[in-house]
């Protein structure tokens, strides 16, 4: 950024004053390049930030317009203080972590007491609007309005003829009259800005077009125009009545009343319930139902055993095998070491995700590599079978990971000074008792955090599982789609993605629980290390 | 006698093989079962038409058809936006992260302390445990700033640049820390800003290692998979991560051919950084990181 200086050739002829080196003078007098940068980039942050702004206030996402204001007044007091030096270095970053580490964790927090998901998406307001269109049917006894289905840009629009005059709307925009538009036998034919649809063109986006709803205004209440053939409109009206000074709903055809319930819902006297609902709080619903809900307590049981199993074996495997080639190939005589140090690390060299795809095509129960070449032919489901499909993930991270640990304990042994294992071969100690007594104890100080991080990491491995075997085979009869191979971590992704019902507020009170896990180990193994004295 | 002549380099016959040659052996098993599945996938890209079955024989045949037919796919879509993604966050990772390890390190202020402390806690935490809320959160901006939310590219770019910070920051504190003073103090005498410091005295220093933590956020973003699946749902938009895996886990094997080429092809970039890297990632495995 600074180099800008070399890149003018100095024309300047002798005549003309030297140019002025970068001094000491403000920034008032002299510009300097930098300045210049700073100026133009914290004008193109403040520039984004009023837009961004603008748009929020009109959506109405208040905390987005604070965070905003907010921001933009730190940014812009930082960079033109002279006070506020080491701010100028840690806001950018700083900015990113708050929004997208700090405040999703406390997001993650935040939607895990609620009933966040499907069925409770938005709020109150939406989820009314909501109702009463989901509820409208023909009105009894209304005429029939001439139609004519319109396309602008891809988005499908209705013209009208009602009572002589032309309306034209569309999903998003309410009826508006439209004067210019031209009309044939009681038909409109054309309107300026939209393409009428021919009878073709109607068959092919039939099903588009049967579920379109275009609205008198945007009061639901006021009822919209649908179409079953594209050539007649009905106007529809909803059913169910709101009142907002009583807060209920009410049925016009059996005068029932429903009215809102704690879980975020409509409810009538009997029972019935009216969806969506909205947003609420539900305090540890979401944390008490892995274990209360049946259907879900035993798979969850036994998710949880399997991630601690998971990433308990496959440290102890990888280290095992690991530390085994370590000492193996920890030895002069070998000719071609670092032949064989390049290629052993290969499988760490590749990304995983690729890996474990690879593995997936391999352990192909009917036509993989595995079955077909080298067990000529035999028909083992590899991840099909619930105990399988565990031994082969544990033996795919086995491949995937041992290279890692190899290559740390290799660097860990040659630290170990050669002389004390000499003077321990002296007093008298086998191989068998040098190691035990000395090697692992010595290797284990440098080598213990990374066996710490390495469970930590296992613990999270999604790509792994989601990859190889994507948590099947499914458990039967659960309320989502969780299989004997899924982790915490996937089985969070299950129930927020993957299951028929998506519940991020049932998700988020898991991530908690993998939260609360992590920061445990974490926590052991900092007080190992002490990492945090020497700050 | 016989302890004489252990000392001696040449040993043979069975001495050898007691002392040397089994391990040889154990090296020779254990190659073969590291280079098998990459052989096979190798393999398995030159087979055109490929099936699962078709593949089993390698190197049956020799043909670059599916390279050519991964270009009629989007591959290259998928491999630009991977790059770019990369990079963009790489250099946002070094520049960020380098930036707060300069003012932890240089710099005396009040919350210096608490601030390092506070971002050793937030490292404890992978960004991607809350993949559930970064999805909610994207859903929220993308109403403000559609740029940013949902199936944007920028979007995951800027939620990768939020979990920088975090990771990096301590890994360069150290090595700012070993930069001496000195050279500050000079510089500042002679009368440089504390910019001309950061930019021309202190980022030169430590010029290999922002290379280091650069190519590893590089390395770790290809291969992150989570959240650019949460976040990027239109195929002109993904990352190779997240095509591949469509390719991969087809369940009908109509796709292997393909994807086998794409892996190969995936996995160059990163293979050749890894070796190039690799005594500056054995270093950086014992400070604490671990790769994706």
């Amino acid at each position: 950024m600074t180099d800008q200086k070399i890149e003018a050739p100095p024309v300047t002829p002798d005549t003309a004053p030297p140019r002025r080196v970068r001094g000491d003078d403000s920034h008032a007098r002299n510009f300097s390049a930098g300045f210049v940068v700073k100026l133009v980039l914290v004008g193109l942050v403040d520039a984004l930030g009023v837009y961004g702004i603008l748009t929020a206030l009109a959506v109405q996402s208040w905390a987005i317009v604070a965070f905003l204001v907010l921001a933009l007044v730190v940014v812009n007091w930082v960079y033109f203080s002279r006070r506020a030096v080491p701010g100028k270095y840690l806001v950018p970053g700083l900015l990113f972590l708050l929004v997208y580490q700090l405040f999703v964790m406390a997001y993650t927090g935040y939607v895990a007491f609620t009933n966040y998901g499907d069925g409770h998406n938005s709020d109150k307001a939406d989820a009314i609007e909501a109702i009463s269109i989901q509820n409208e049917t023909r009105v009894e006894g209304s005429p029939t309005l001439p139609l004519t289905v319109l396309n602008q840009d891809g988005e499908l629009g209705f013209a009208i003829v009602q009572d002589g005059d032309v309306q034209v709307g569309s999903a998003e925009e309410p009826f508006a009259p439209a004067d210019d538009a031209t009309v044939e036998g009681g038909k409109v034919t054309a309107v300026p800005g939209w393409e009428v649809l021919g009878f073709a063109q109607i068959a092919q986006q039939q099903d588009a077009i049967t579920t379109l709803r275009v609205p008198f205004s945007d009061d639901p209440s006021e009822g919209s125009v649908r179409t079953q053939d594209g050539s007649t409109g009905y106007v529809y009206e909803s059913t169910l009545e709101y009142d907002a000074a009583t807060d209920t709903f009410t049925d016009a055809a059996t005068g029932e009343t429903y009215t809102p319930a704690d879980s975020g819902n409509f409810v009538s006297e009997d029972g019935d319930v009216l969806t969506p609902g909205w947003r609420v709080g539900v305090g540890f619903d979401n944390f008490t139902k892995v274990f209360t809900d049946s259907r879900l307590a035993g798979p969850f049981a036994q998710i949880t055993v399997w991630t601690f199993a998971f990433a308990f074996l496959s440290v102890l495997t990888t280290f095992a095998l690991g530390l085994f080639l370590a000492i193996v190939f920890n030895d002069n005589r070998i000719r071609g070491r670092k032949i064989y140090r390049s290629l052993l690390i290969l499988p760490y060299a590749v990304p995983g995700f690729l890996s474990a795809l690879v593995w997936r095509g391999m352990l192909n129960a009917r036509f993989g590599f595995i079955n077909e070449v080298l067990l000529g032919g035999a028909d083992i489901n590899w991840l099909g079978n619930p105990w399988l499909a565990k031994l082969s993930i544990l033996g795919v991270n086995l491949w995937l990971g041992f290279p890692y640990m190899f290559l740390v304990c290799t660097g860990a042994l040659q630290s170990i000074p050669a002389d004390t294992i000499e003077a321990a071969r002296i007093d008298g100690a086998g191989t068998w008792r040098v190691f035990r007594a000395m090697t692992l104890p010595l290797l284990m100080i440098s080598v213990a955090p990374l066996l710490i991080a390495s469970f930590a990491f296992n613990f999270n491995n999604f790509t792994l599982i989601y990859m190889l075997t994507g948590g099947g085979p499914n458990f039967v009869g659960t309320p989502v789609v969780v299989g004997h191979t899924d982790i915490l971590i996937s089985m969070v992704y299950a129930v927020a993605f993957e299951s028929g019902n998506k519940q991020y507020g049932l998700a988020s009170a898991l991530s908690i629980l993998i939260f609360l896990i992590v920061g445990l180990i974490s926590f052991f193994s900092f007080r190992r290390t002490r990492t945090l004295e020497e700050i | 006698m016989a302890r004489t002549e252990l000392e001696t380099p040449a040993l043979r016959g069975r001495r050898w093989w007691a002392e040397v040659g089994w391990r040889h052996v154990v090296g020779w098993v254990m190659i073969l079962i590291c280079v098998l599945p990459l052989v096979y996938v190798f393999s398995a890209s030159l087979n055109p038409g490929g099936t699962l079955t078709g593949s089993n024989k390698l190197f049956r045949t020799f043909d670059l058809q599916n390279y050519s037919e991964l270009f009629a796919e989007g591959y290259q879509d998928w491999f630009v936006n991977s790059i770019i993604i990369c990079t963009v966050a790489a250099l946002g990772t070094v520049l960020m992260g380098a930036a707060a390890a300069y003012a932890f390190s240089r710099f005396r202020f009040q919350g210096r302390h608490g601030g390092l402390t506070a971002l050793l806690i937030v490292q404890m935490f992978p960004q991607m445990l809350a993949f559930v809320a970064i999805f909610l959160i994207l859903l929220s901006i993308g109403d403000v700033f559609p740029a940013l939310g949902l199936n944007s590219r920028l979007g995951l770019t800027a939620v990768y640049l939020g979990g920088a910070l975090g990771v990096n920051t301590f890994l360069m504190y150290g090595f700012f820390n070993t930069v001496p003073r000195e050279l500050d103090e000079a510089a500042k005498i002679d009368g440089a800003s504390h910019a001309q410091i950061f930019w021309k005295i202190i980022l030169r220093l430590v010029a290999p290692i922002l290379a280091v933590v650069g190519l590893l956020s590089f390395i770790g973003t290809w291969s992150e998979f989570l959240v650019a699946k949460v976040v990027l749902q239109r195929q002109e938009e993904f990352t190779l991560a997240v095509g591949l895996y469509y390719w991969g886990s087809d369940e009908r094997n109509a796709q292997w051919g393909l994807f086998a080429a794409g892996a190969v092809l995936a996995a160059i970039p990163v293979v050749v950084l890894f070796l190039f890297l690799q005594k500056w990632i054995v270093s950086g495995l014992t400070a604490g990181s671990v790769k994706g």
